[in-house]
């Protein structure tokens, strides 16, 4: 993570969620142990912030509205569900080691790979843990509307 | 999807999916549950995943399922796959995310009856000394140095801080120390994550139990154990914490190169592996040791803390207030063991996730006085319910490479019960039944309701009929610290 400093509050990206017939969203799918959420948007960078809304949804995660930083997270390139799980691990990762998260997303994609400015701040604690995101049956979807994943963490 | 028509059945509590059941598959699938927790079984991939299991390269014997399966990521939970050592293939999936979750069990001479009136002041004691709940740290903060001391000798370590006995290491699993642990194989972020989680219980399905020992099935195993009809006992069930789940994301996020480099097909990615004997098996193997030593001492300080909180509620109240240890095993780990597969005796790696070991008596690596009885196999309950000390046996030694099951196993999704139970309603059901409970999370200890789970009285009936375990007691529950 790199360059955090304090900023004015920006919320980036389009969140439209738990409707079928939305651009982009992300829902909660029955698993038998564990949490699976099904995502989708037009493109891997809505994905990439759909994934990351739902992520944090599950485990009732609350940005607090004091002490706005800024910040960029740059991924090396890899195949689509690769990155996901990294970009989502890196997320996990501050949530947990620094208590920070985020609701503004500025994500670009090139050939060398993820950049994503973040915007957010201090989380509200969670009322639920996430121990990793898995690789199971992870497959990144190409439908009519865009893009579709389904994503099972372990909890 | 697979159906009752796929499995041949051996015996009212054993089943097999022939290897002919999919081309890719190196070994067949022994399933021990009864034709109705079959039949719960295939509401979910749980099968599907054993079958996936048993494509891996190096596998021996047959892929083994326990009657608590449920569907995981991967591996079924509840799954015991073993590869040839160092032919074969090691798995991180296959041992999980929580490496070296487990649970022990402290025994106890005091008398439910004469701690009945304490028991609200014993939770809240156990509540503020074993600290739970998402992201938790604990009354401990380890340095780097110290980490790798963790790392390195688990137990020992707690022992050294004047926080466990040599009895509570005699008594655990391994001594409660893997050998081969190399904190040089454990990434920097995962060091960070476990320094200030040391003596934490985590959250999710992690929990402290206070319960009565209800009934002895086998008063000579009983008594080796130092349980008795109506005397309190404590249970602990957590793991290594945020240390265990970065070494298992990190190797699983490596591993997808590594299957590559070694030409491994795979049919789910959660599957990755590398050879046991390859740079990358090896460094897995030692980083995964790791986090075993620190659930190991995790567990130790979690002790040590029960023990303190017992002393401050039950001290003077009560002629004996002293916690001594039954047994600490784990239930997602992988281990080099020595079995014996048709006929020859071979050299494998275990993986065991959600699944227990069991091994029968004889087994030189127990305390003494469990020689003759074989190994204490720990069978926590949903919450609210019962839960059962088992020993292993000689058959568990030939059927399933000395396992045996590890809970209840879920049969209802954390979505539908928190749709169906409401937390708060659950503790006050819970206290009618004379349960004391302390919960990070009322949506957290509804995901946990007892109807979430399937009866663990059905699960020990089949490893039992199975002859992979004996019973030994039924304990009961008088109170809980939910994470």
């Amino acid at each position: 993570m790199q360059a955090w400093a304090p900023g004015r509050r920006r919320i980036s990206g389009i969140l439209l969620i738990m409707k079928n017939e939305s651009l982009a969203g992300y829902r909660e799918v029955e698993h038998a142990a564990d949490w699976e959420l099904e995502v989708w948007a037009p493109d891997l960078v809505g994905l990439l912030e759909q994934a990351a809304r739902g992520m944090y949804a599950l485990c009732g995660m609350r940005v607090l509205g004091e002490g706005r930083q800024r910040g960029e997270l740059n991924l090396p390139n890899a195949e689509r569900e690769r990155l996901l799980v990294t970009f989502l691990n890196e997320l996990l990762y501050l949530l947990e080691s620094e208590g920070l998260g985020f609701d503004g997303f500025d994500l670009e994609l090139s050939e060398a790979g993820l950049r994503a400015r973040l915007e957010g701040g201090k989380a509200s604690p969670t009322s639920k843990e996430i121990k990793a995101i898995t690789y199971h049956k992870l497959q990144v979807r190409q439908g009519a509307g865009g893009l579709r994943v389904n994503i099972v963490f372990d909890v | 999807m697979v159906s009752l028509k796929d499995l041949h059945k051996i015996s009212d509590y054993e089943w097999e999916i022939p290897k002919s059941a999919r081309e890719d598959m190196r070994v067949p699938v022994r399933i021990f549950a009864t034709r109705r927790l079959l039949e719960m079984a295939m509401v979910d991939e749980s099968l599907q995943q054993a079958i996936n299991s048993a494509t891996l390269p190096g596998l021996v014997g047959h892929v083994v399922v326990m009657p608590d399966m449920h569907q995981g990521y991967g591996f079924p939970i509840g799954g015991v796959a073993a590869t040839r050592y160092p032919e074969g293939v090691i798995s991180p999936g296959g041992i999980g995310y929580d490496i070296n979750c487990g649970v022990r069990l402290l025994g106890t001479r005091i008398p439910v009856d004469s701690a009945v009136g304490h028991l609200d002041r014993l939770v809240s004691a156990l509540d503020h000394y074993c600290p739970s709940g998402v992201g938790t740290t604990g009354h401990l903060k380890v340095g780097e140095k110290e980490l790798a001391d963790v790392c390195r000798e688990g137990s020992r370590w707690a022992l050294k801080q004047g926080m466990a006995s040599e009895d509570d290491l005699r008594r655990t699993e391994e001594g409660g120390r893997l050998e081969g642990a190399d904190p040089a194989a454990v990434s920097k972020r995962a060091k960070e994550r476990g320094r200030a989680q040391i003596g934490t219980l985590g959250a999710g399905n992690h929990f402290i139990e206070v319960d009565v020992v209800e009934q002895v099935f086998d008063a000579g195993a009983a008594r080796a154990m130092g349980l008795a009809e109506g005397m309190l006992s404590v249970q602990i069930h957590c793991g290594s914490r945020g240390f265990g789940h970065q070494v298992c994301t990190d190797y699983v996020d490596e591993f997808q190169g590594a299957v590559k480099r070694y030409g491994i097909r795979l049919v789910d990615r959660e599957l990755v592996c590398a050879p046991l004997s390859s740079p990358e098996g090896k460094a897995y193997l030692a980083a995964m040791r790791c986090a075993a030593n620190y659930a190991f001492a995790n567990r130790q300080v979690l002790a040590h803390y029960a023990r303190r909180a017992f002393e401050e509620s039950l001290a003077g109240k009560v002629d004996d207030w002293h916690l001594h240890q039954v047994y600490d095993i784990a239930h997602n780990m992988g281990k080099i063991e020595k079995h014996t597969v048709e006929g020859e005796e071979v050299t494998v790696c275990v993986h065991r996730k959600g699944a227990t070991r069991a091994f029968g008596p004889g087994f030189m690596g127990l305390p003494e006085e469990y020689r003759a009885i074989g190994q204490p196999v720990l069978v926590p309950g949903s919450m609210g319910t019962a839960s059962w000390v088992l020993v292993g046996t000689q058959t568990s030694m030939e059927r399933s490479f000395g396992s045996s099951c590890h809970g209840a196993g879920r049969t209802m999704s954390r979505a539908q019960a928190k749709k169906r139970v409401w937390g708060e309603a659950l503790r006050k059901d819970l206290e009618g039944m004379g349960i004391h409970v302390r919960a990070g999370s009322m949506a957290g200890l509804a995901e946990e309701a007892p109807e979430a789970y399937k009866d663990v009285d059905d699960v020990v009936e089949t490893v039992v009929g199975a002859g992979i375990a004996r019973k030994v007691a039924r304990l009961r529950p008088v109170a809980v610290v939910k994470g």
